[in-house]
């Protein structure tokens, strides 16, 4: 079982319960907008049914210990506890990564990048293919369930393609997130089974919002310089 | 989705030349049973795309890493020894798991959800008070397994008891000492029945709900070649 160090379990005033409530965000398009590259079916289900799970389970667990209140990203990191999880972990961080993911799509999306973030996926990875055949690759060798990142590095100002397990997210590894791609199986189980390589190449053709990566680079970049 | 068609068992043994060192290589067990025999508890098109796919592409990927361990033990290339050891112990693990759990089940008119009688039955009653505590410990914890895994219930020979494990991923029962140093038991651990909590055991039929899939599940569990396997290590 999972210590309870440093997370107490004293009851909160009712005020705080309203706000501190962690929601369900809607991707920034309609369920059926990704078809018929990603269905409205599995937006249904992945959506409405395994983030919104993740959402509810989350506030269930928060409330009343000292998390109730904190920003997700705070619990998050909080609950990472260094790799020697929490038990809300998996849910805190499943709500941000699903909120990351929705907003990494987009309707007519896919195709390669220009300006800045084109530049210097091309500086770091050799090339847009070397860097999508990287992206693919780690999506595709995550055994089980986790996730494939293209993140930014502030350290060494650089680019990189990770992969993680579960629930695990850059925010814990000290990366900024650019773009994720959800391999879960409930991600592309009802519209690919079990051919998980299709869903990436049709993600990459169709899906990624490129505009979503490069204002997140920007971002990244300019709090990378305030640290 | 692929229309409904007429689903049958198919053999599907795939031979794989053998190298010139006589390199064994693995090939898809027959299922005992129709992919349609365990329904309604578990759809004749998960059954399908679960051997014919899944299963079949850990052999696959497991004889491709086997083929490249030896050629790197050949050349003495060590490192890429061990960099083979995650997809060996993956894809391996994930061929050895579910020959087991093809096995674990059977159409209701053969015995599946009949519990087990003999000796089996009495050492559940013994460490679990009863079948239906084992099936809700089993059902509980397999709800809960975060991501892919398996849950399991094995036979420990150290110490003659029956308990119940969970693995993560492919990990295998007797690989459990790997996954936690602080566990000893690994190597003598028997596993008796495993139950598939990936998704893709699941998901076409029972979308997100998990514990719909394990409560249907024990209907077609075969407690039968659960008790040889128990009876062989406790003659």
């Amino acid at each position: 079982m999972a210590s309870t160090q440093g997370f107490s379990l004293s009851a909160r005033s009712s005020n705080e319960n309203v706000a501190a409530k962690i929601e369900l965000k809607a991707p920034p398009y309609p369920l059926d907008a990704l078809e018929p590259h990603m269905s409205r079916k599995t937006l249904e289900f992945h959506w409405g049914k395994h983030h919104r799970s993740y959402v509810d389970n989350l506030n269930k667990q928060i409330v009343g210990t000292e998390l109730h209140g904190k920003t997700l990203e705070a619990i998050i990191v909080n609950t990472y506890n260094k790799g020697d999880l929490h038990p809300s972990f998996n849910n805190a961080a499943q709500v941000w990564n699903h909120d990351f993911f929705w907003e990494s799509m987009k309707p007519g999306g896919g195709g390669v990048p220009n300006g800045e973030l084109l530049e210097l996926i091309k500086r770091d990875f050799g090339s847009f293919e070397e860097f999508e055949k990287e992206f693919k690759t780690a999506a595709a060798t995550q055994f089980g369930s986790g996730w494939a990142w293209l993140v930014y590095k502030a350290q060494d100002n650089k680019l990189l393609v990770i992969k993680t397990p579960n629930a695990v997210n850059p925010l814990v590894l000290d990366y900024y997130p650019l773009l994720t791609v959800d391999v879960w199986e409930h991600a592309y189980y009802l519209d690919f089974q079990n051919r998980r390589p299709d869903y990436l190449s049709v993600f990459m053709e169709n899906l990624v919002s490129w505009e979503a990566v490069s204002s997140r680079l920007q971002l990244a970049k300019a709090q990378a310089a305030q640290t | 989705m692929a229309l409904r068609t007429l689903i049958n068992r198919k053999t599907l043994t795939t031979t794989v030349p053998l190298g010139f060192r006589g390199l064994q290589t693995f090939s898809l067990p027959d299922l005992p049973y129709d992919y349609g025999a365990l329904e309604p508890a578990i759809s004749g098109e998960i059954m399908q795309l679960h051997h014919q796919k899944h299963h079949q592409a850990y052999i696959t990927n497991y004889n491709k890493a086997l083929e490249q361990l030896d050629a790197a033990t050949t050349k003495g290339d060590a490192s890429t020894v061990v960099k083979l050891q995650s997809a060996i112990k993956f894809n391996g693990g994930g061929h050895v798991n579910h020959s087991i759990f093809w096995n674990n089940l059977a159409p209701v008119h053969e015995g599946g959800g009949e519990p087990p009688k003999g000796s089996l039955g009495w050492s559940i009653d013994n460490s679990f008070g009863s079948l239906e505590a084992l099936i809700q410990k089993m059902t509980t914890e397999g709800a809960a397994l975060q991501g892919s895994g398996w849950v399991w219930l094995a036979l420990d020979k150290e110490f003659k008891r029956l308990v119940v494990e969970t693995t993560a991923n492919q990990a295998s029962c007797v690989l459990l000492f790997l996954q936690d140093p602080l566990v000893t038991k690994g190597p003598s651990l028997v596993p008796l029945l495993g139950i598939d909590v990936w998704e893709h055991a699941y998901y076409l039929q029972y979308k997100n709900v998990r514990p719909d899939y394990l409560k249907n599940i024990w209907k077609v569990i075969n407690w039968k070649y659960a008790s040889e396997v128990f009876e062989k290590e406790n003659p």
